[in-house]
């Protein structure tokens, strides 16, 4: 059962999201919106796809995997293949999903095959093999003469929109916090608090760890597809150790089992390194050390107090205005 | 609902960061407006940071010598011209970014990307504008598949064919070895052409050797491995810092075979340093540049760069940048192109296809695909530096 509070809490969401989707494709039709940032709307949603969804094995399930742009990898090749092959025959708006659906489902073949041997052992050792599982993914792609191999897979529609995006973020956003809110979601939120409690209650380990894992790596395929059609040209080196650490670190200051935190995070992670970009030399030094102090100041008690204090001030109005709109 | 608050407050203030964005790149799109009559704004795009760094930085500083020398002379038809370079770290997102940015900024000639992968994905972009498009070093096929897009470097492929055709035309071998780098596209793109190439005329491939980013500073197995293989020269079509390790490594194992490289070894003399320099005698490498080359305008690009550049010696990447420049430069004197004309973009491409350049890496013309017809040159290491051959 949701409380209402939850309930409201998740449409403000909805609402807040649709809300920045109109005023940023007003912005660009209107040409307030900057054509650097119009590169990055994209980019930015693609970000938040994979880090809600990590967030989902992080968050949720309580492990950690390391290998999350492996997946997407995977489904962008898929994806993208399947784009070029039926290219000529189907239109754009049925070619488009099905090579979604394809990337997705064959990174979440792949999380099966990965998650079955691994998700029985307890420990660190998802965070390992999902890692190594990223590194052969790659030295794969690059060996094989269909994925095109080091000069990368080229000829890929450019069907990426924004508008196509953002539904995928919807959708994701939609199908994860539904997720966690079921009886399926509380099982798998079970394991991460009590392994033994879970178990004693008869709670199947094995299935919900497939499960979150699984479908954790459908969308990051989805994702994989996304960026996979956004570019003329489809590299494995992209979806190298660092992009699976740069998907982590977005969760981690997101806030650990904070879907709308990732989301934000997501965001702003996108864009400071591209908007640091007039400081140059000195961007990269300054990119961390803003990582740093987000990071020290999230895990910091006193920081923690301050914010709370500040936002009981903001939410106090907030409550009012609910109350009188439930008068209504 | 403090949690709706928070979330709300956050997501209203990445607004603002973008919003504020967007209006500081508008604001400088429209200052630069102004002064167009007067200046051509050359954008590019190349990895200043991360693995790839030294070749972006080269394409810059390159590119800012050529720009800096003609502004000296007071500009082509009487425009300055001003250089724009922002880094991608060679990866396609961030090279789309950029040009956005150069693109908000008003670029009215693109340098490309230094990488070829990131050149392909501007490519796309350019193509819509119709900008011209001129890459100093993105060889592979792909980067000028557009009418749009031209090249100042060898294409991979060709650079295979022309080295199969060297070793036999000039006997060097028979039996020949192949060490590549799996990993790297232009590496896997020339060793391709040239096993093709070689089969035809009938040059024999005794081993072939791979390696990927992840192992290229033991080459132990490879090397053992062409030893056995009988081979009398090592085709290597690598770059620089591995070509160091596999010629101090084979000179270590007194592994007696010919060595040949293509031009991304340019500047091997530096990387393999003084106590090792004699492992690199006799490499020949097929290069149309060398930086000890005493014809102008080489000479006095090398000594120009060297003073601007901290005594650097002036690589491939930094040539073919130097190059590109001085194109774009003859292209707006064939036309007499001014970036507030109209069909700028379109003078621009056709007199792409009607100049001729005496540039640093050879006299160069090009054909309506975008590949340049420059005389491939071989220069061997002799007493510790480099000789034309013939």
């Amino acid at each position: 059962m949701k409380t209402k509070k939850q309930l409201l809490n998740r449409y403000m969401t909805y609402i807040v999201l649709i809300g920045v989707f109109a005023l940023v494709t007003i912005g660009v039709e209107t040409g307030i919106v900057s054509r650097h940032m119009r590169s990055l709307l994209v980019p930015i949603c693609i970000n938040i796809i994979m880090a809600v969804s990590l967030n989902l094995v992080i968050g949720f399930l309580g492990e950690l995997s390391l290998g999350h742009a492996g997946f997407m990898s995977v489904g962008a090749y898929a994806g993208c293949l399947f784009s070029i092959h039926f290219e000529a025959v189907l239109p754009t708006f049925i070619r488009f999903p099905l090579a979604m659906a394809a990337g997705g489902l064959t990174a979440s073949f792949f999380g099966l095959i990965v998650g079955i041997p691994v998700l029985r052992l307890k420990g660190d050792y998802l965070a390992i093999v999902t890692l190594a599982f990223g590194e052969i993914i790659r030295s794969v792609i690059i060996n094989l003469d269909f994925t095109g191999g080091a000069s990368g897979l080229k000829g890929t529609p450019q069907d990426s929109s924004f508008a196509w995006a953002f539904s995928i973020v919807l959708i994701t956003y939609f199908v994860i916090t539904n997720l966690a809110d079921s009886k399926h979601g509380r099982a798998i939120h079970s394991l991460k608090e009590n392994l033994i409690a879970a178990q004693s209650c008869g709670v199947d380990i094995n299935l919900y760890k497939l499960m979150a894992f699984v479908i954790s790596a459908f969308f990051a395929g989805a994702a994989g597809v996304l960026t996979g059609h956004n570019f003329s040209i489809l590299t494995a080196g992209a979806f190298d150790y660092n992009r699976s650490i740069e998907i982590l670190v977005m969760v981690v200051l997101g806030g650990i089992g904070n879907i709308n935190g990732s989301i934000l995070s997501a965001c702003v992670l996108t864009v400071l390194p591209e908007s640091l970009k007039f400081l140059s030399d000195y961007r990269m030094l300054i990119y961390s050390v803003v990582l740093i102090i987000i990071t020290i100041l999230g895990s910091s008690q006193r920081w923690k107090d301050i914010r709370s204090s500040l936002l009981s001030r903001i939410s106090f109005k907030g409550k009012g205005k609910v109350k009188a709109n439930a008068n209504e | 609902m403090k949690k709706f608050a928070s979330f709300f407050l956050s997501l209203t203030m990445a607004m603002s960061l973008l919003t504020g964005c967007a209006d500081k790149n508008g604001g400088s799109a429209g200052s630069s407006d102004s002064t167009d009559a007067q200046t051509v704004v050359i954008g590019g795009s190349g990895p200043l940071t991360g693995n790839y760094a030294t070749y972006g930085i080269s394409v810059r500083q390159g590119a800012l010598l050529a720009v800096d020398e003609l502004n000296e002379k007071g500009g082509v038809n009487g425009m300055k011209l001003e250089l724009k370079f922002e880094d991608d770290e060679a990866d396609t997102t961030k090279a789309v970014a950029n040009y956005a940015t150069l693109m908000d900024q008003g670029m009215d000639v693109s340098l490309g990307a230094t990488t070829s992968g990131c050149s392909i994905a501007i490519a796309e972009e350019a193509k819509k504008d119709g900008l011209l498009l001129l890459t100093p070093s993105g060889s592979q096929k792909d980067c000028t598949k557009y009418d749009n897009a031209f090249r100042v470097c060898y294409m991979d492929p060709d650079l295979g064919f022309y080295s199969a055709g060297f070793i036999k035309d000039n006997g060097l071998a028979s039996k020949v070895a192949v060490l590549y780098d799996k990993s790297n596209d232009y590496s896997a793109g020339v060793t391709e052409a040239f096993l093709q190439r070689a089969k035809e005329i009938g040059l024999e491939i005794v081993t072939q050797q791979a390696f990927t980013n992840q192992s290229n500073t033991d080459f132990s197995t490879q090397l053992h491995a062409v030893k056995a293989s009988g081979a009398e020269l090592l085709f290597m079509p690598i770059y620089a810092p591995e070509a160091a390790y596999v010629l101090t490594q084979a000179g270590k194992m007194n592994l007696d075979v010919k060595f040949f490289g293509a031009d991304g070894m340019d500047g091997i003399i530096e990387k393999i340093g003084e106590e090792n320099l004699q492992y690199a005698e006799g490499l020949i490498l097929l290069t149309p540049y060398s930086a000890d080359s005493q014809q102008e305008p080489t000479a006095s690009f090398v000594k120009n760069y060297k003073e601007n550049f901290n005594g650097q010696v002036p690589d491939q990447f930094a040539a073919d940048a130097y190059d590109a420049v001085y194109t774009i430069a003859a292209c707006l004197e064939k036309s007499g192109a001014k970036p507030s004309d109209k069909d700028f973009n379109e003078k621009m491409i056709s007199a792409m296809t009607e100049i001729e350049v005496k540039g640093v890496t050879g006299t160069m013309t090009w054909s309506k695909e975008g590949e340049p017809t420059k005389p491939a040159k071989a220069v061997q290491i002799a007493d510790g530096a480099y000789k034309e051959l013939k």
